[in-house]
């Protein structure tokens, strides 16, 4: 960085950081007393706001320079270069052990830690499911769906109303929410089918609102705002456990689900379907063109996130015994897309990082918790301004070639 | 070669591949295409050339389902295969019937590499479904190969064979268009359709195209209808021409034909210019 630009900078961040004080000079610093009809005046507020615009607007020249300077240079190599870490991670040497370790902790977890750590482990990992179903709808066949939380409700309510009136176990349920997800999903489907981005996402955004209003005010249906109750925790052959036990095994079937996941959209993303969408979420036109029926592609993208959401509703309603309407709403939708989003779109590791992220360090970091919404907020706003592909960069295969065969 | 028949006694002597019959095409109140007919002959390559705007790249998404004529027909003739009247067909099945074309501006997908461009061309020819993909079958893994295989063989005609992996939005401009046309090879079309192909390339990139284009026309014994502004190109490289003028087709012929027509000098040089 040279000298003239950090002058720059530093008169830039000075006439901030003066605005921002003058502008907030009558909330900042006068403070009217109403009862005792006084007024103070608190200048060193006005110093502290000074102080703290100053050093943060400097900071975001700089880190906004950094960022252009490096982009600049990622558009002169032709080769896409990944960070060491990536490297690290992608090597088969190092990621086979990694993911062994992985799994090993994840098994032992519940016998190290305790029930309250393992339940939120459980949330987390319904996260991961429900964010890497949307990443199937958003991150790879690029359509955004606000009202993906819709789908999860489906599930939950599938499941609650099945036990409530015909006491059908977990099981049972549990391929028949999926097949209730697939369904809704096509539902949704067909009338979005000529809508692109914003449209789209408007009118996803008005189903997820549908669906959650229907359960709040369809009393005799849903038992509207208050819910359903008792609802039967997954049943093991029949023999009866404890509260704890039951944490665990529900533990371990969110771990196989977790797995399962992986293994179906890892294997999709470079499959054929996956590059249909791939091409879907590039450039419709084209992709259509050259003869993907773009129909097909964006119904079976479609209907997948939604059954895997539908899935995890089942699971959800089977973990607390309790749903009601306040546990989907559009706030829910939001999160899973800022799992995506901030995970890097289209990854399955970013996916299962970013749930991990956004669902772990707001149960740890409790203290802040009356920030909670203004660091997830700002954090957002960082990672889109200077990592816009998110956390972990999905990456294309590279395919082995038959020389022989090409000829 | 058709070169040395005139148009109508050709049409006559060969089944086409691609007839069309007084197709029109309007927006709104603008009048973009009036009664263009128009043939393509197995194996011929045909040019369509006039002045921008005339409505040549909306013909081409008329034939191709992106837009449906107001009126008129148009036909196609598939190899072993029955006639097909394919106005307001949608465009994925055009392609499946095997007519693939190109874009005027490139139209690639940039976040995928090369290779994985030309792959979504193998798309219509393979039948993989979310379960064969998910299970990953000897079948799906036999079938996924020769898509790669087939795929890297068709950037090896275009001379794309290094760059393979690159991410397509990273290759240069000319390569770019070349890529286009793999993509557009790996559906084994019957007739190619090519949007200005040559746009923005200098004279010797232009120059190789022709040669490709020449080569792809032997090898893969396809038909190409090409749309291009660079007359050296046009005139050396099409058996037959059709000229187009708000719209309207105003003239055809063999290139020497279409050169020395009053009608097109008029249209290219201006009205003044023949006084
Ligand atoms: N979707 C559309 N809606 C309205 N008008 C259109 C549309 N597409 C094309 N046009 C109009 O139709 C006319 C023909 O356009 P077209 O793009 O086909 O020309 P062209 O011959 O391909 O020109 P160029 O050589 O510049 O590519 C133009 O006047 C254009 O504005
Ligand atoms: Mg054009």
């Amino acid at each position: 960085m040279s000298r003239a630009n950090i002058l720059r900078y530093l008169k830039q961040a000075l006439v901030a950081s003066l605005w921002l004080s003058f502008l907030t000079l009558p909330i900042m610093v006068i403070r009217v007393d109403t009862v005792e009809q006084t007024v103070t005046w608190r200048w060193m507020h006005l110093a502290y706001m000074a102080g703290g615009s100053f050093v943060l607007a400097l900071i975001w020249y700089i880190m906004m320079e950094r960022r252009d300077l490096s982009q600049a240079k990622r558009e002169l190599e032709t080769v896409e270069r990944d960070s060491a870490l990536m490297r690290f991670l992608s090597d088969p040497r190092f990621a086979r052990p990694l993911m062994a370790f992985g799994l090993l902790v994840a098994v032992a977890f519940p016998w190290f830690f305790s029930l309250y750590q393992t339940n939120i482990l459980i949330s987390a990992l319904i996260y991961v499911v429900l964010g890497l179903g949307l990443n199937i709808t958003v991150g790879l066949a690029g359509l955004l769906d606000l009202g993906y939380v819709a789908f999860y409700a489906v599930g939950a309510y599938t499941y609650a109303l099945l036990n409530h009136h015909f006491h059908l176990g977990f099981w049972a349920v549990l391929p028949l929410g999926a097949v209730m997800g697939a369904f809704f999903g096509i539902l949704l489907g067909f009338p979005v089918l000529r809508l692109r981005g914003d449209y789209l996402a408007i009118v996803t955004l008005g189903f997820g609102q549908i669906v959650r209003l229907v359960l709040e005010n369809w009393g005799s249906f849903s038992y509207g705002p208050s819910g359903i109750s008792n609802i039967d925790r997954p049943g093991l052959f029949g023999i009866s456990y404890s509260v704890e036990q039951a944490t665990t095994y529900m533990y371990y079937i969110m771990v196989v689900l977790v797995l399962l996941t992986i293994f179906v959209t890892a294997r999709l993303k470079d499959s054929r379907i996956g590059r249909a969408w791939l091409a879907l979420r590039e450039d419709e036109i084209a992709c259509q063109a050259m003869g993907i029926d773009n129909t097909r592609a964006k119904l079976m993208a479609f209907s997948l996130g939604a059954t895997l959401a539908a899935l995890m509703g089942v699971v959800f309603a089977a973990k607390t015994t309790f749903i009601n309407p306040a546990s989907f709403t559009f706030m829910e939708s939001a999160m899973i897309l800022a799992i995506v989003v901030l995970g890097g779109m289209g990854s399955v590791l970013g996916v299962i990082l970013g749930a991990f992220l956004l669902m772990l360090l707001p149960e740890y970091l409790r203290a802040f918790s009356e920030y909670r919404m203004l660091i997830f907020g700002a954090t957002m706003v960082l990672v889109m301004v200077f990592r816009p592909e998110g956390l972990v960069r999905a990456k294309r295969k590279v395919y082995k070639i038959n020389v022989e065969a090409a000829g | 070669m058709a070169q040395e028949m005139t148009n109508q006694n050709a049409a006559q002597a060969v089944q086409p591949v691609l007839s069309v019959r007084n197709v029109g095409m309007n927006f709104g109140g603008l009048r973009a295409l009036s009664e263009v007919n128009l043939d393509v002959l197995p194996g011929e390559v045909v040019a369509l050339i006039g002045p921008n705007g005339a409505g040549k790249t909306t013909f081409f998404n008329c034939i191709t389902g992106i837009y449906t004529p107001s009126e008129g027909e148009v036909t196609a003739y598939p190899k072993n295969g029955k006639p097909k009247r394919i106005n307001g067909m949608r465009t994925n099945l055009v392609c499946e019937l095997g007519m693939a074309r190109t874009f005027q501006n490139i139209r690639l997908f940039p976040s995928m590499t090369a290779l994985e461009n030309v792959m979504i061309g193998r798309h219509c020819r393979t039948k993989t479904g979310i379960l064969g993909a998910v299970l990953r079958g000897p079948g799906t893994r036999r079938e996924e190969q020769e898509v790669v295989d087939k795929s890297f063989e068709m950037l090896t005609k275009v001379g794309l064979e290094k760059l393979a992996n690159e991410y397509s939005r990273n290759l240069p401009y000319g390569a770019q268009r070349r890529l286009e046309i793999a993509r557009a090879l790996a559906t084994e079309p019957f007739l190619l359709l090519l949007d200005e192909p040559a746009a923005g390339m200098n004279p010797q990139e232009t120059e190789e195209l022709k040669q490709m284009v020449i080569r792809i026309r032997e090898e893969f014994k396809v038909s190409v209808l090409l749309i291009e502004h660079d007359m050296k190109m046009v005139m050396s490289l099409s058996d037959r021409i059709y000229v187009m003028e708000y719209g309207r087709i105003i003239s055809t012929g063999t290139p020497k034909e279409v050169s020395e027509d009053p009608q097109v000098i008029r249209a290219y040089l201006g009205e003044d210019s023949d006084a």
